[in-house]
């Protein structure tokens, strides 16, 4: 099937094309492709969104609960991050536990939100110490075609955005599911932008379409605030030198930007 | 005791708005939407394709393979990712309920793999996927000798009725309660499933039986008119 493996000929080709700043769909180094972003797909989800990137598509979804907070934080609330690659969106996944590639989403996506602390836990606090709120940020990938990671970032924050707090039932204990209050979830106001460069030869990328991603080198997820880092991962093998860095740190605002705006549309 | 009214206002033989749509994954060998009023199926087809492994290859024919599943945030208290007894049965039951018009000897040692996933529910989820994948098949070119169509039909206390929604499914519980029975029929109108939870008489049964059959109808002619456009490329 030929969406299994990239050629090495295409490789060799895209390798040739980013030595002069060309890309085979048109865009340079450091361009998205168009970003999509629909929300309340499903409607029994507090928040539900559908991102697609070109032709790479994601469906998030986020559900709350109650449960017990964490003895070292008994007046917040929690969350919980889970991804699955689904065979329906590429010949390249197959069902049974969730394997590195899929953890790695879900934990980049868990961080980035996390260590930005976008989520106001403390304002989901039902009784300290007794009952909280957690956040189930649930990511489904529908077609692969590259940037699955992005594209997972984006949704969660669109989704969390979006997202209404269900009715509580005080007295007897109880969430109405099903019903929501007028509530948003509450959350800052300062997006937490996750973007992946990858590193193809001596060039630096954002965006890669499927057959990008195959022959990219080495790669790093940046996650920023405006004007600020939250959080990095470098990952696979290559290595990466301190121009490198100096490249990426120098291109993190304008990609920041263009993800950023198609994030704050969302109400 | 209260009485039963559609909580949506339909006729008692009224099927919610219907919407189907194929090509809804561009990786995939063939895929299709298919909706019911709030119940949304996806489904998408690799293959056919060499079996692993390779014990499980049938030298006789082809082998399908379903797999049905909930996203977890498409229901109001959440479930748990991954699979359950319930996907596991209905993946089977969906096998079942396609087989029967698949060339599938054609197809020796090869595995045909269908994926169904239910974006947003209010019953009938499984003759959604049904509907959907039998579409996906379609449009991936696996020759067939029919089109199946799926629909759930119940009786709600003593009313017999079409296309059960999640009110009538899980929440009207007054007088004789509910029974909910999904079917899928071939075009010519031969059962490839059958399912029954409830309680009903053998009249009842009958009359019930020829309202899926007329309801089976119409999912087929939206099918049809799916499938139809995408071949003339319109939307």
């Amino acid at each position: 099937m030929d969406s299994m493996i990239t050629p090495n000929m295409t490789g060799e080709r895209i390798r040739k094309y980013l030595t002069e700043g060309k890309r085979f769909d048109g865009r340079k180094p450091f361009e998205f492709r168009n970003i999509e972003i629909e929300t309340k797909i499903s409607k029994n989800a507090e928040g539900s969104v559908r991102v697609k990137i070109g032709n790479t598509e994601v469906m998030v979804g986020v559900k709350m609960a109650t449960s017990v907070p964490y003895p070292d934080s008994p007046n917040e609330g929690t969350m919980m991050v889970t991804s699955e690659l689904l065979p329906l969106s590429s010949p390249r996944f197959e069902y049974g536990p969730p394997k590195f590639p899929a953890i790695e989403v879900a934990r980049l996506v868990d961080r980035a939100i996390r260590e930005s602390k976008f989520i106001q836990f403390d304002k989901l606090c039902i009784k300290e110490g007794e009952k909280v709120w957690t956040v189930f940020i649930d990511i489904y990938t529908i077609n692969d075609d590259g940037n699955l990671q992005d594209a997972a970032s984006i949704g969660a924050l669109a989704a969390l955005k979006s997202a209404k707090i269900p009715k509580y039932d005080a007295e007897n204990d109880k969430v109405l599911f099903g019903e929501w209050t007028d509530e948003n979830l509450p959350v800052s106001k300062d997006l937490p932008i996750s973007m992946t460069f990858h590193k193809i030869g001596n060039n630096f990328i954002v965006d890669p379409t499927r057959d990008e991603e195959d022959i990219s080198e080495t790669r790093l997820t940046v996650g920023s605030t405006a004007g600020m880092i939250s959080s990095m991962q470098k990952g696979n093998s290559q290595t990466l030198s301190m121009e490198d860095l100096n490249i990426i740190l120098d291109n993190v605002d304008s990609v920041r930007k263009t993800i950023a705006t198609a994030v704050e549309k969302i109400k | 005791m209260k009485e039963f009214i559609r909580d949506d206002g339909r006729k008692f033989d009224e099927i919610r708005p219907m919407k189907a749509k194929v090509g809804v994954v561009p990786n995939a060998d063939g895929s299709a939407m298919f909706q019911f009023g709030d119940t949304i199926a996806i489904a998408s087809v690799f293959g056919p394709k060499k079996m692993h492994p390779q014990h499980s290859q049938d030298p006789e024919k082809g082998t399908l393979r379903c797999n049905y599943n909930m996203f977890s945030f498409s229901v109001e208290d959440r479930i748990r990712p991954g699979p359950s007894r319930r996907s596991t049965e209905i993946s089977k039951i969906t096998e079942w309920a396609l087989e029967p018009v698949l060339m599938i000897d054609s197809f020796p040692n090869q595995v045909i793999d269908v994926h169904i996933h239910i974006i947003q529910a209010s019953a009938s989820t499984r003759c959604a996927g049904i509907n959907a994948a039998a579409m996906a098949l379609a449009h991936a070119g696996i020759p067939m000798k029919d089109m199946v169509s799926s629909i759930s039909v119940g009786k709600i206390d003593k009313q017999l009725i079409v296309d059960v929604n999640k009110y009538e499914d899980s929440v009207f519980k007054e007088g004789e309660g509910a029974t909910d029975i999904p079917f899928t029929f071939t075009h010519d109108g031969k059962i490839t499933h059958l399912q029954l939870d409830g309680k009903i008489s053998k009249e009842d049964f009958k009359t019930v039986m020829n309202l899926a059959k007329e309801g089976a109808k119409k999912v087929y002619e939206v099918q049809k008119q799916a499938l139809k456009d995408s071949i003339e490329g319109k939307e």
